[in-house]
This record gives C-alpha cells, sequence and structure tokens, in this order.
C-alpha cells in the first residue's frame, strides 16, 4: 500500500498544454475524488498516474518511488475503465486471470486469488461466461474483479458508474465503499456525479482548465470553498450568487463589487424588515420531501430557495429571505472567497 | 414485414441467379460427358467419364493439381502475414499516414496483366529488368527468373498484387477495435506480442476468414499472370489446372475434356472452401 505524490505536473498535446503544474498530495489508504467540468483534466490526470498518458514535465510518485520511467504494469495500479474494457474473446475467469498470467503468478495461485475475488463481488456463478453475456452491472464487478486480483497499491476508476442505470449505480456506489472499507487501499476514482463525489470521497480534487482549485474534505469544500467556481460545483442545487442591489443590507465585510452566496438549503424565509435577499416567485418545484422556489430578484438575478413546504404565495409574488451569518459566503470581484 | 411477401419479393433476384449459376453449370457438366473436339466434329455422342479419365490421366494432371496448392496455399499465407503486418504498422498516426495508405492499396487497383507485364519486363527480365540491374551491379550473374524459379515468380506477382486487398480489409478493422481493452491490457503487463494473439487476432477472426475465403476464391482460377509470362512453362512447371484446361481447349481443341476439368476445378474449389469454413468456422460464430 502506498500514497501518491504529484509535483508540478504538466501535460501537453503538441502546443496545447492541457494540464498545468497540478501538485498534490494523497495519503495512503484514502479515497480521493477528482471531479471538475467536462474536459478540464481528469481522466488525463489518472491516466497519467497510470502511464497511460505521458508525462511532459512534474513527476508522479507511487510510495517513495518516481514512477514517471516505470512501465505501468509495474506501477502497482490498476484501473478500471468506463467502458469496462473487458476482453471479449475470454471468459470473466480468463479476464481477470489475465494479468496474473502476464506476471506468470503459478496456476494455484491465480486460481486463489480470482476464487476469492468472485466471491466478494458475487459473481462466481459466471466465471465461465463470456462477457458478452452479462448485463452492465455484471460486466462493472467483472472490471472491479479484474483490478482487485491484481492486489495494487492504488486503484484508479475513470467514471466506472457512469454508463449504470440510477439503481444500479447505487447499489454499485455503496458496493464501492465496502470495498475500500474492506481493502483499504488508495482509490483515485474520477466523476461527474456530485453525489459520488460527497459520499465516497475522503478527499475531493476539484479541476478546472488543467489546474486545481481545492482540495478538501467533502465537508470543508461544501462548508468552506476557497473561490465562487468550487461554491457553485459543490452541492446540488447550486449555490445563488447575489452582487450590488441584490442585496438590502450585507454581512461584515461585504463591500461594493462582491458578490454574496447562499445555499439555496440555507435561505430562510422571513419579514420584508428583516431580508437579506427578495424575489419575485416564478415557479415551485414540488418534490415530496422538499419544494424548490424559483425566484428572481429586483435587478434580475434568478435564485432558487429550498424550502421544507412550497409557499403560500402565488406566483408574481414577492418572497423575503435571511440567513445566519455563518452560512453566507463573501467572495472579491477575482473569484476568492474572502473568508481565507 | 410479412414473410411470405418477404419470400415473392426475394423470389425474381434469386431466380435470376439461379440462372446465371445452373446454365453454364450444366453445360459444362453436359460437354463433360460428350465427345466434343473442335478439330473433329464429326465425332459425337455421350461417352460417360472418359473424359474425366482422359483429364486426370493427362501427364501434366499431377503437377498442374500441385502447382495450383502450393499457389494458392504460399500466397494466401504471404498476402495474410504481409497484410496483418503492414496493416498493424499503419495503424499509429504518423506524417503522411494517408498517402501511405493509398500507395500501399494501388497495387489492386492493377489489372492482372499489366501488372504481370510490369513484373515480367520492367523487374524480372534478365536482360532489361531492374532486378538484374542490381545483380549486376552487385558484380552477381542476373537470375532468370521466370525461366529459373517460374512458379515462385508467378507467387511473388500474385502476392504482390493482393496484399492490398488484405491490407484494406485488415487496416478498417484495426480501426474499430477498442482502444480502452489495449490500454487494460498494457496495465495487466500485456506486451506488444501479447496483446497480438490475446487481442488483435481474435479481433481480426473474422476478416481474416473473410480474405481467407475470397482469395482462395480467385487464386484457384489464377490464369493472366501465367499466360502473360511463363505460359505454364518451363514444361509444366507453372502450369496450374486452369492453364491445363486452357491448353485442352485452346490448343487442343477437346472442349469435352476440358470441361471435365472445369467440373474437376469446380469440385476442388469446393473441397477446399469445405476446409478453410471447417477450420475458420468456430471464429465465424464471433
Ligand atoms: N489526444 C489529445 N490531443 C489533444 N488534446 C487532448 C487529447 N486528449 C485530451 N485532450 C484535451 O485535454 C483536455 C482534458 O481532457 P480529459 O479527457 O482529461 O477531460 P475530462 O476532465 O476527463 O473530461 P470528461 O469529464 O468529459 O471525461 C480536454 O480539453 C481535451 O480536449
Ligand atoms: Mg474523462
Amino acid at each position: 500500500m502506498a500514497g501518491l505524490t504529484i509535483r508540478n505536473l504538466v501535460k501537453r498535446y503538441g502546443d496545447v498544454q492541457v494540464m498545468h503544474g497540478v501538485d498534490l498530495d494523497i495519503e495512503d489508504g484514502e479515497f480521493v475524488v477528482f471531479v471538475g467540468p467536462s474536459g478540464c483534466g481528469k481522466s488525463t490526470l489518472l491516466r497519467m498516474i497510470a502511464g497511460l498518458e505521458e508525462i511532459s514535465d512534474g513527476t508522479v510518485s507511487i510510495g517513495d518511488r518516481e514512477v514517471n520511467d516505470v512501465a505501468p504494469s509495474k506501477r502497482g495500479v490498476a484501473m478500471v475503465f468506463q467502458t469496462y474494457a473487458l476482453y471479449p474473446h475470454m471468459t470473466v475467469y480468463e479476464n481477470m486471470a489475465f494479468g496474473l498470467r502476464q506476471a506468470k503468478t503459478p496456476k494455484d495461485e491465480i486460481d486463489r486469488r480470482v476464487t476469492s475475488a468472485a466471491e466478494v463481488l458475487q459473481i462466481n456463478d459466471y466465471l465461465e461466461r463470456s462477457p458478452r453475456n452479462l448485463s452492465g452491472g455484471q460486466r462493472q464487478r467483472v472490471a472491479i474483479g479484474r483490478a482487485i486480483v491484481r492486489d495494487p497499491e492504488v486503484f484508479l476508476f475513470d467514471e466506472p458508474l457512469s454508463n449504470l442505470d440510477a439503481s444500479l449505480r447505487v447499489q454499485t456506489r455503496l458496493e464501492i465503499a465496502r470495498l475500500h472499507e474492506r481493502l483499504k487501499s488508495t482509490m483515485i476514482y474520477v466523476t461527474h456525479d456530485q453525489v459520488e463525489a460527497m459520499t465516497l470521497a475522503d478527499k475531493i480534487v476539484v479541476l478546472r482548465d488543467g489546474r486545481v482549485e481545492q482540495v478538501g474534505s467533502p465537508i470543508e469544500l461544501y462548508e468552506r470553498p476557497a473561490n465562487s467556481f468550487v461554491a457553485q460545483f459543490i452541492g446540488s442545487p447550486q449555490m445563488n450568487f447575489f452582487t450590488g442591489g441584490d442585496v438590502a443590507t450585507g454581512p461584515a465585510g461585504y463591500v461594493d463589487g462582491d458578490t454574496l452566496g447562499i445555499r439555496p438549503e440555507h435561505l430562510i424565509a422571513c419579514d420584508a424588515g428583516a431580508a437579506l435577499v427578495s424575489g419575485k416567485l416564478e415557479l415551485v418545484e414540488q418534490l415530496g420531501e422538499y419544494a424548490l422556489a424559483h425566484l428572481i430578484t429586483a435587478q434580475g438575478s434568478e435564485f432558487i430557495a429550498k424550502m421544507e413546504k412550497p409557499p403560500a404565495e402565488a406566483y408574481g409574488d414577492t418572497l423575503h429571505f435571511t440567513a445566519i451569518p455563518e452560512r453566507l459566503h463573501v467572495f472579491s470581484p477575482d473569484g476568492l472567497s474572502k473568508r481565507g | 414485414m410479412n414473410p411470405t411477401l418477404v419470400r415473392w419479393l426475394q423470389a425474381p433476384s434469386i431466380f435470376v441467379l439461379l440462372l446465371w449459376m445452373i446454365v453454364p453449370l450444366s453445360m459444362t457438366v453436359y460437354f463433360s460427358t460428350i465427345r466434343y473436339n473442335l478439330l473433329y466434329p464429326e465425332r459425337t455422342g455421350f461417352i460417360g467419364l472418359d473424359n474425366y479419365r482422359f483429364f486426370a490421366t493427362d501427364p501434366s494432371f499431377g503437377p498442374a493439381l500441385i502447382n495450383t496448392l502450393i499457389l494458392v496455399g504460399s500466397v494466401l499465407v504471404i498476402t495474410i502475414v504481409l497484410g496483418l503486418a503492414i496493416s498493424i504498422l499503419i495503424d499509429r498516426p504518423f506524417r503522411g499516414r494517408g498517402i501511405a495508405r493509398v500507395m500501399l492499396i494501388s497495387p489492386f487497383f492493377i489489372m492482372p496483366t499489366v501488372s504481370a507485364l510490369v513484373w515480367k519486363n520492367m523487374l524480372m527480365d534478365p536482360n532489361n529488368g531492374l532486378f538484374a540491374a542490381f545483380s549486376q551491379a552487385l558484380g552477381l550473374q542476373p537470375v532468370e527468373w521466370l525461366a529459373q524459379y517460374p512458379l515462385f515468380s508467378i507467387i511473388v506477382m500474385v502476392s504482390w498484387q493482393w496484399t492490398p486487398f488484405a491490407i484494406l480489409i485488415f487496416m478498417t478493422s484495426l480501426q474499430s477495435q477498442d482502444q480502452e481493452q489495449k490500454e487494460a491490457a498494457t496495465l495487466d503487463g500485456a506486451g506488444f506480442w501479447s496483446q497480438f494473439w490475446n487481442l488483435t487476432l481474435p479481433h481480426l477472426a473474422r476478416p481474416i476468414s473473410i480474405v481467407l475465403l475470397i482469395q482462395m476464391i480467385f487464386h484457384l482460377s489464377i490464369f493472366a499472370e501465367i499466360f502473360v509470362t511463363t505460359s505454364g512453362g518451363p514444361g509444366v512447371s507453372s502450369t496450374n489446372l486452369t492453364y491445363l484446361i486452357y491448353i485442352q481447349s485452346q490448343q487442343a481443341f477437346d472442349v469435352g475434356v476440358a470441361s471435365a476439368g472445369g467440373v474437376f476445378a469446380i469440385i476442388l474449389a469446393n473441397i477446399v472452401a469445405l476446409f478453410l469454413i471447417r477450420a475458420v468456422g468456430k471464429t465465424l460464430t464471433v
């Protein structure tokens, strides 16, 4: 088992630079999730760790060993691909045994490891089947099983659940969490999905345009986003942003030109007198457990309030909201949080 | 759609195809059982299997059969191996790949007669050919390719023409290969050859069998190359079955024996095809 150290990692495709000096420390046994908008370089970063993508500059170390020039198969990493990438002409058993065979592992050792991985993942009934005859969820398990049998120091997952349907995704997410609990290996996981990131991660890395925007535990990122990008990326529905005339009286430190951020779930309905922000009710989405009120301020900024039950007011009426000071986020014009 | 209607709609084309096949086939079979020599038009009548006996006991028959099998077999092996190697080589992106591909494919669009003439007069000619010039530059005696190694020379020409066909088919098929599978194999520690045997070759199983079958059909009836270059000689050393049938009908004017040879060639083609389909049949179901 080993942690991971990334220093000043740069990736260029010809003249185009897509990673701009990434620094990252990952502890041994940590579950790290990379999030960020499409095209920000999550997969590229993961593939550079795996050795599938050449490193233009900087270093990747696994444990104490710099692996820049180490062959992918010798880095102690195993990867689960989004498309599963199972070998179509081999049975499930052969798929899982392939890596061990390449390493000339003795037959009974292979057998033992494949069988035990198959038991963990409950795929022992399909071992002789071809991947073609498996469902998406079963294929996903085989792909994970193929990674497990190699007993890697670091697991890499690139959006492993994105091809599964919603209920299977929830179930597999739980299984991956359980797997991490059991194996205690370092895992790096790329996803688009908020919920996956928040529930699985010990540490979330938010990327944008090949740069790390913020690293921290899910709750840190939620409560203390370093800038407005992270603030709107973490949390669903997104954080509301108010500027200038939207805000009746800003909190301490709020000056003209700053942006005030309040999460929809932190807006509290109040009287006109106590109001921090006010808006005209445009639409209400009733979700049973809670309701989302879509509003628009006098100067035209849209925002959402998450409420326990739908407001009694009619569309077009004005609603008033406040929030407790600890829940307010103030961002200076360059987007950085003033809370430090 | 209604299956009966489908069948009726298909019927005309199937009927035309059947007619297209059945008429020449039955005429060949008919001619092969009668006395039919253009030099002796008065000798006619049914003679059973005598034409077959004549054809099969012709002293040229054995060598022609062996030459045919050597020719087909070697060309198949050469084109498949070369086709695989070259198509894998040009699968990676590199500068000028488009042009390289077009040039690699182009021999396939040259008429067999023309290509045979080029090989005969410009490359293999012992006086004016390019190979002779090379030999002379090295101070060696020029090789008389067509006289000394006639069958080998024909194999080279046909392989040169047909390797592009294999490249074309394999190249397109390689592009549909899943790259992530290869990356997964790389992470599993599989090198180039292990990936080739475990992923690429199984992926190409179907295209390989298609190339095998199509080429076999064409190579059993190679004619132009032999006609233009060696005329089956020296002796019968480069005579194949097609050429032997040609000699029977156009030089000995014996249509009956030639037809018997034709029927024999059809039977041979079917036997070879049966073996090949058996051999690759398992992979065809993938
Ligand atoms: N082979 C390549 N040549 C040039 N640019 C590339 C290449 N591969 C990726 N890129 C660029 O690198 C950037 C990062 O791509 P990457 O696939 O890592 O994004 P991602 O964060 O995984 O996105 P997604 O969430 O859509 O999977 C993108 O802007 C992409 O256009
Ligand atoms: Mg990606």
